[in-house]
Parts: C-alpha cells; sequence; structure tokens
C-alpha cells in the first residue's frame, strides 16, 4: 500500500521537483549557522554591493548586510511560521468539523455559523488586526495565521464525516459498542486523512505568504530575519538595487511553488482510483 | 474448458442480425488478467431474444458495451476480432458512421434506472432528443411519437406524465421511460443490461413481460444481460453463458437450461437458491429470545415546505417473535420496512413507539449506557461487503475490535480473531490483511467473524448475500447455516429474495408497506399462502414454470 503510495506520487513529475524544492529549502534552515554562522543582521560589506562582490553571493542590502545570509535564516523563519501554524490551524479545523460533522443537530450548526464568520471576515484583515494588537512576535503571527486558515478545513472536514458516518462499518462500530470518541478517532478519520493531507500541505504554503505579506508591510517579527521583511525594506531601492528585493522574492515564490507542486502530487497519489478502477 | 460454439440458426430465418466474431477487448496492464473478454463470438437473429449470462466480472457487459461504444477508453481497447451489424463491421466505422447507428439502429436500456435519466429534464423531452437527432420529424409528429411510446410501455396517463420529471416517477415507472427512449426510433436491436436487477420482484416481472410483448409486437431482436438463470427461463429463446471474459456455452434456451453441456453452467444452475422449505422444524416452545411490540417508526420528510410535507409510515404495529436458534426471515419489496425493523433491534435507530423485548427487557426504554451491555448480544451482518469494512483495518483488527471496546485484552481479542477467521472458513493469515484484498464473498465472511466475535445470541443478517454471485451466495448461505446449527444462534434473516428466504428460514414474515402481512412457518407461508400480496411475491419469482420442472440436482445430472 505504502509502496504503490510512493510509485504514484513519483509518476507525477512536478510533484518530484516540489519536494526537491522543499527539501532543499528544509537542508537551508537546518544548516544556515554551518553556512552563515554570523547573525544576518551583522554588517559584513559595503552597503549597496552588486551580487559577487567582496565574496558576497547575493550582494548587499543598503546596511551592508549579506542578502544571501539574509535568505538562508529567513528560510528557518518562513519554514517555522508555515509548519506551526498549519499544525494548529488543522488542529481547530478538524476537532471542530469532526465534531460538527459526527454530532450534527443544533450542535453541528453551532460550530458552523461559528466557522463562517470566520470565513467571511478577509483573511488579511484580520492578520493584521491580530498582529497589531498583540505586538509583532512569532507567537502573535503564527496564532493570527492559524486563526484565520482552520475555517475552510473545518468544513471540509465536516463534509467528509457526514459522509463518512452513515457507512456501514461505523455502523458496524456502533453495534460492537464502541464508544462515540472511539469511531471519531479509530473509525472516520483514518479515512479521511489524504484530503486533510492535501490541504494541508496547501495552507503551509498559504502561512508562508501571509507571513512575508505581514513582515512587508512591517508588521513581521522585529528579531526574525525574513524574507517578507528583506521585499518590504528594499522595495523603496528597488530601482537602484535590485538584487536586494529580486532575491527574497524568488525564495518565496520557489517555496510556494514547491509546496503547491508537493500538495497536488499528494493529491494525485491518494486517489489513485480516479485513473485506475475503471474496469467494471 | 468446453467452447460450445452451436450457431444456431433457425430454418427460414434471415442471417443474423449482428455477428460477433472473435472479440477481444484488453484490459490494461496492471488488471489481473490480459483480457476482459476473450474471443468471443455469437450471433443475434432478427426477432429472438439471446440472453447472456454469467457472474460480475466475465465480460456480458463489455461486450455489450463494446457493441454500443461505450468502452471507456483508454482503459479498455478492442484488440481483435469484428463486430458485424447486417454485414458492416462496427469496430472500423467512423465516429459519425457508429453515432449514426447508435440510438438509431441499436438502442441500449442500462441497469440503474435512477441514475440514467437525466435529473433536470422532463421524461418527454429526454425521449423526444433522440427523435430530434435522428429523424426530421416535425414537433408534432414528435410529440405524438413521444406520447405513443409513452403508452406502448404501459404508463398511465402519457400525456400528463411525458410532462414530468424523473424524480416524480418510481424505479419501475423510470425503466418503462427507458424503455420507451429506447424505443423511440424503432431499432432492430435492443441491448439490455440488467434492466431488472434493481427493481423489486415484482415490477421485474412487469418489465420482463414488457419486454417480451415489446419483442414480439415489433420483431426486434434483443440483447439481454443477466446474472439470473430465472429471469433466463422466463424469456430467453437462446443463451450465451460467459465466463472469465469466454463464452464456455451457447445454444437454445431449452437445451441450455435442462441439459447443461458445461460444467460451469451446471455449476450456476445447481448454485441457484432452490427456494424449498427447509424441512427442520423447530421447536418454537418457551420463552421467546426476543419480541417486537407495536413498533412504530415514521419518517417525516420536506417538514419545513408545508405543501410538500409527507409522512411515511414504516414498521407499523410490528409484532414479532424470535426464539433462540430459531430463523426468521422478513421478506419483503424495498420500502417496506424490513431493514428498519433490524436497524431498531441493534439499536441504529430509535423508534417512535412500541417495544423491543430481549429477554424480557424493553430495550427501547434504555438509554446509551443501558443499552450497551446487550450489544454484545446482538450481532449485525450487513448488506454491503464492501462499505461494512473499515479499509484501513487490518482483518484482525476489525474482528476483535467489539470484544476490545468490551474490554478483553487486545492480544487475546486479536488471538480469538484469527481462530474465529477459520471459523468462517478463511486462513488465519488473512488477519494481517487489509480488507481490499478480498473478494465480495471473503469480506462477507469476515463481516460474519466480527459478528461472531461478540459472541451473540442474535444475529441480525440485512440482506447478507445480495450483492454477491450466485455461487458465491450459496456458499455464504451454507456457512450461516451452518454457524446457526453449531452456536445455535437465532437469526433474523431480512432479505427480498424469497428462494434465499425460503432456503434459510424456520418461520417467515412477509412485509408489505410497513406491515407484516403474513407470518408464519416458512413451508405454511411458501406452500399455502394466504394473504394475495405474499401470492403475488411468490408468482413474481422469474423462471418459476422451469424450477418446477427442472430440480437442481446436487451432483452431475444423469
Amino acid at each position: 500500500m505504502t509502496r504503490d503510495f510512493l510509485l504514484a506520487f513519483a509518476r507525477n513529475k512536478g510533484a518530484v521537483i516540489g519536494l526537491a524544492i522543499v527539501a532543499v529549502i528544509i537542508l537551508m534552515a537546518v544548516f544556515a549557522d554551518v553556512l552563515y554562522p554570523q547573525d544576518p543582521w551583522d554588517m559584513v560589506g559595503l552597503p549597496f554591493a552588486p551580487p559577487m562582490t567582496d565574496g558576497m553571493l547575493m550582494g548587499s542590502d543598503m546596511l551592508g548586510r549579506d542578502i544571501a545570509a539574509g535568505i538562508v535564516h529567513g528560510a528557518r523563519v518562513s519554514l517555522l511560521i508555515g509548519l506551526t501554524s498549519t499544525l494548529a490551524a488543522v488542529f481547530i479545523g478538524v476537532l471542530i468539523g469532526a465534531i460538527a460533522g459526527y454530532y450534527g443537530g443544533w450542535l453541528g450548526d453551532l460550530l458552523m455559523r461559528f466557522t463562517e464568520l470566520f470565513q467571511t471576515i478577509p483573511n488579511f484583515v484580520l492578520v493584521v488586526v491580530i498582529v497589531a494588537i498583540f505586538t509583532p512576535s512569532l507567537t502573535s503571527i503564527v496564532t493570527a495565521i492559524a486563526l484565520v486558515s482552520w475555517a475552510p478545513l473545518a468544513r471540509l472536514v465536516r463534509g467528509e464525516v457526514l459522509s463518512l458516518r452513515s457507512r456501514e462499518f461505523v455502523q458496524a462500530a456502533v453495534t460492537c459498542g464502541q464508544s462515540n470518541g472511539t469511531i471519531i478517532v479509530k473509525q472516520i478519520l483514518p479515512n479521511c486523512l489524504s484530503p486533510i493531507i492535501v490541504s494541508a500541505s496547501l495552507m503551509v504554503a498559504t502561512a508562508i505568504l501571509l507571513e512575508s505579506s505581514l513582515s512587508f508591510l512591517g508588521l513581521g517579527d522585529p528579531n526574525a530575519m525574513s524574507w517578507g521583511f528583506m521585499v518590504g525594506s528594499a522595495r523603496t531601492v528597488l530601482r537602484q538595487a535590485w538584487w536586494m528585493s529580486f532575491f527574497p522574492g524568488v525564495a518565496i515564490l520557489v517555496t510556494v511553488l514547491g509546496l503547491n507542486l508537493i500538495g497536488e502530487g499528494l493529491n494525485d497519489a491518494f486517489n489513485p482510483r480516479l485513473r485506475r478502477k475503471r474496469t467494471a | 474448458m468446453p467452447q460450445t460454439e452451436t450457431e444456431t440458426q433457425a430454418p427460414g430465418v434471415a442471417p443474423p442480425l449482428l455477428e460477433i466474431k472473435n472479440l477481444t477487448v484488453a484490459l490494461p496492464d496492471e488488471a489481473e488478467r490480459p483480457f476482459a473478454v476473450e474471443k468471443v463470438r455469437y450471433t443475434l437473429n432478427p426477432d429472438e431474444i439471446l440472453c447472456v449470462v454469467g457472474e460480475s466480472g466475465s465480460g456480458k457487459s463489455v461486450t455489450a458495451h463494446a457493441i454500443m461504444g461505450l468502452l471507456p477508453k483508454p482503459d479498455l481497447r478492442i484488440a481483435a476480432g469484428r463486430i458485424l451489424y447486417r454485414g458492416q463491421n462496427i469496430v472500423a466505422m467512423s465516429e459519425a458512421e457508429q453515432r449514426a447507428l447508435r440510438g438509431h439502429r441499436i438502442a441500449m436500456i442500462f441497469q440503474e434506472p435512477m441514475t440514467a435519466l437525466n435529473p433536470l429534464m422532463r421524461v418527454g423531452d429526454q425521449i423526444e432528443e433522440a427523435l430530434i437527432i435522428h429523424t426530421d420529424l416535425d414537433r408534432k409528429a414528435r410529440k405524438a411519437r413521444v406520447v405513443e411510446m409513452l403508452d406502448a410501455v404501459g404508463l398511465p396517463s402519457p400525456e400528463t406524465l411525458r410532462k414530468s420529471y424523473p424524480f416524480r416517477l418510481s424505479g419501475g415507472q423510470r425503466q418503462r421511460v427507458m424503455i420507451a427512449m429506447a424505443l423511440a426510433l424503432k431499432p432492430d436491436i435492443l441491448i439490455a443490461d440488467e434492466p431488472t436487477t434493481a427493481l423489486d420482484v415484482t415490477t421485474q416481472k412487469q418489465i420482463l413481460d414488457l419486454i417480451k410483448t415489446i419483442q414480439r409486437e415489433h420483431k426486434m431482436a434483443v440483447l439481454f444481460i443477466t446474472h439470473d438463470f430465472g429471469v433466463v427461463a422466463e424469456i430467453a429463446d437462446r443463451v450465451a453463458v460467459m465466463r472469465h471474459g469466454r463464452v464456455v456455452e451457447l445454444g437454445p434456451a431449452q437445451e441450455v437450461l435442462t441439459a447443461p453441456k458445461a460444467e460451469y453452467t451446471r455449476a450456476l444452475i445447481d448454485s441457484l437458491p432452490h427456494g424449498r422449505p427447509t424441512d427442520a422444524t423447530v421447536a418454537r416452545g418457551g420463552p421467546a429470545l426476543l419480541a417486537a411490540e407495536g413498533v412504530t417508526k415514521v419518517y417525516r420528510s420536506g417538514g419545513t415546505r408545508v405543501s410538500k410535507r409527507t409522512e411515511l409510515v414504516v414498521s407499523d404495529n410490528i409484532y414479532l417473535t424470535i426464539h433462540p436458534g430459531e430463523t426468521v426471515g422478513l421478506v419483503g419489496e424495498s420500502g417496506s420496512g424490513k431493514s428498519t425493523l433490524a436497524r431498531a433491534i441493534v439499536g441504529l435507530l430509535k423508534p417512535d413507539g412500541g417495544r423491543i423485548l430481549f429477554q424480557g427487557t424493553d430495550l427501547l426504554s434504555l438509554d446509551r449506557a443501558g443499552f450497551r451491555p446487550f450489544r454484545r448480544h446482538v450481532q449485525m451482518v450487513f448488506q454491503d461487503p464492501y462499505a461494512s469494512l473499515n479499509p484501513r483495518h487490518k482483518v484482525a483488527e476489525i474482528i476483535a475490535q467489539g470484544p476490545i471496546a468490551f474490554g478483553t485484552p487486545r492480544a487475546e481479542a486479536l488471538a480469538r480473531a484469527r481462530e474465529l477467521l477459520g471459523v468462517v472458513g478463511l486462513d488465519a493469515s488473512a488477519g494481517g490483511r487489509y480488507p481490499h484484498e478480498f473478494s465480495g464473498g471473503q469480506r462477507q465472511r469476515i463481516s460474519i467473524a466480527r459478528a461472531l466475535a461478540m459472541e451473540p445470541q442474535l444475529l441480525i443478517a440485512d440482506e447478507p448475500v445480495s450483492a454477491l454471485d450466485a455461487s458465491v451466495q450459496a456458499q455464504v448461505l451454507d456457512l450461516l447455516a451452518d454457524i446457526k446449527a453449531k452456536l445455535n444462534l437465532a437469526m433474523l434473516f431480512i432479505t427480498h429474495d424469497l428462494r434465499v428466504a425460503a432456503q434459510i428460514c424456520d418461520t417467515v414474515g412477509v412485509m408489505q408497506h410497513g406491515r407484516i402481512v403474513e407470518y408464519g412457518a416458512a413451508t405454511e407461508v411458501f406452500g399455502h399462502p394466504t394473504d394475495p400480496y405474499t401470492r403475488a411475491l411468490l408468482d413474481a419469482i422469474p423462471g418459476q414454470a422451469w424450477h418446477a420442472s427442472h430440480p437442481p440436482s446436487g451432483g452431475p445430472p444423469s
């Protein structure tokens, strides 16, 4: 089963490329201190140095900080925020979606109205407001992103649970005397794992974009070097020093692209039936 | 494998309308066999009904779909062979030529009348569509033809019915509309792919009669695909028996049914439920294990729209008792309320009234916690073996889940699960595999093992064999009978198939519109039915004359 899954995933070339991209980014984040041991905020060369001068691969910014060091250290921030906020959002979304789908009735209605409340507020505005209120820090950014991203997942999980709940294997578990909690966790959730994983992989990409946008607006964590901050601070000198915003911009683009490719690959690998099971 | 290819052609009849010559359809590489059908050949003559019989996966539908150009590309492709319609090879035709033939000269009706009609179009418009495409009749003439067709298939008030949407029609009525659609262009050939499988027995009988009448009237050629030898006996002129993609026997219906040449045909005929009541009588004395008294359940739909509010009373004042070791059958057509009663007994739904007494305790008065201990004693085997096993769990875990929920240590429960696999005729190593690795019949065995793991006193089997092929059906029924006898289990057996009920049940209740209209010993109910509905049901069993004249034997025929 696992082998089939890997084969199906590997058959999708885009997914393999995406995996390679994300693997490189992860390696960059893990070995940031080895590659660039000095603080990315340190001045290491002349300001406004174009790429490939003074041993700086991507040049320096207006304060003489190494852009390449910023990119490598920024990968940590982006991945950290992307992953933790997605984990938190998946937790909230699955919990609310599963309860609403399994129990239904007034409880389900209540939870879904609550979910809709979050869906109707524009995401970015809500994030900005939350971060502005709680002062920008890694924690407040992660919390804000998680709070705006769980709602669509909750709806998705509710739909899956709703259709699985009436399946005969769930009824069989009921007649075997399993408790509601056991039925949700052991019978139903494993069967809606694939859509959850697929949408989670796409949520990581969205979270990274949200964080970059926040940093661009100056609402990032002031102690963390991040790609969005680099693009934002360099935008005023875009015409004199293109490399300052170009390289972090490319980093964001490539990471998000890689994650989206993985998401699509997972989606295809989880649904091999769509292509194969046609023989009747 | 004997390949009897008697190209029977009645003398004085025109050359065959349709000839299938060595048709081979290739399956994709990862499939379990290289060809869906291999070197299939049969002919279809004008004015005859040819039945193609076989179990699921035998390739009977693939052949029909190849004729209609409906093979799912690119998975299935015609690798070799020809399909000749009046001497012209359909396989070699261009898409446009095929389209002109399809629907016009060759029409098809499908198994599932519920999904074969477009739900957003009035039925009259759907029939008219084919007329617009294939004829140059003007609007008035088309309308007249639609009404004529609806009338021909025996639908009431065709003038108004023409303007209704499919959801207003019952399954049988929809199938009639499908037939009207197929007949609108007066085709030479009608291909019917299991057209009565999804219908109730009494409706099935009406549709079979209709197809037969229309065929005789128009002297059409009908290619009728079915898995049921009873249906074959009812309508076929000639029969082709298929297995694993090959035609194993081909000949006149009379011959194939009474003196089958191929061993496989014989096995298929013998595996049919014989429908003769069991002789063994169970002492019905002593206290009842389960008694259902006055159980009612009302389904309300469309409660918000005042005008559409309907109340469907199912299980209306049911009275039923089951004694230890007794098998009670509930038979009836879809919507008669038999599953509702079963689900009420296992606690999957709450009736609106009545009492269900299990060894004297009223199950309906208990709350969730109070009901829990009784779950051990009442277990259920579900209808669909593909939906009733969790695809993400290993078989041993599925079987052990009940005992584990009731506090049996995990290791002990898993060991017991492996023993139970032996009891239901599977290898103990099956426990480590996932459900998708098993066939339908094997899955149903796993489902039975899961129920037995709880050591129940009452087993509720809700249509446990209706999703299975005839030969597998016989094996699972034997298994159930065997287990029941060994463990002295009481069983409530729900089925729509009277032949199956007669075979396995001691006592039978016939249900109609939520009521039990007849209740008694199986020999009595089937031998001397008193209720008109029971008689209608028994009359509708296909192939009765043949069953009566040809009692199936256990061994090879003399």
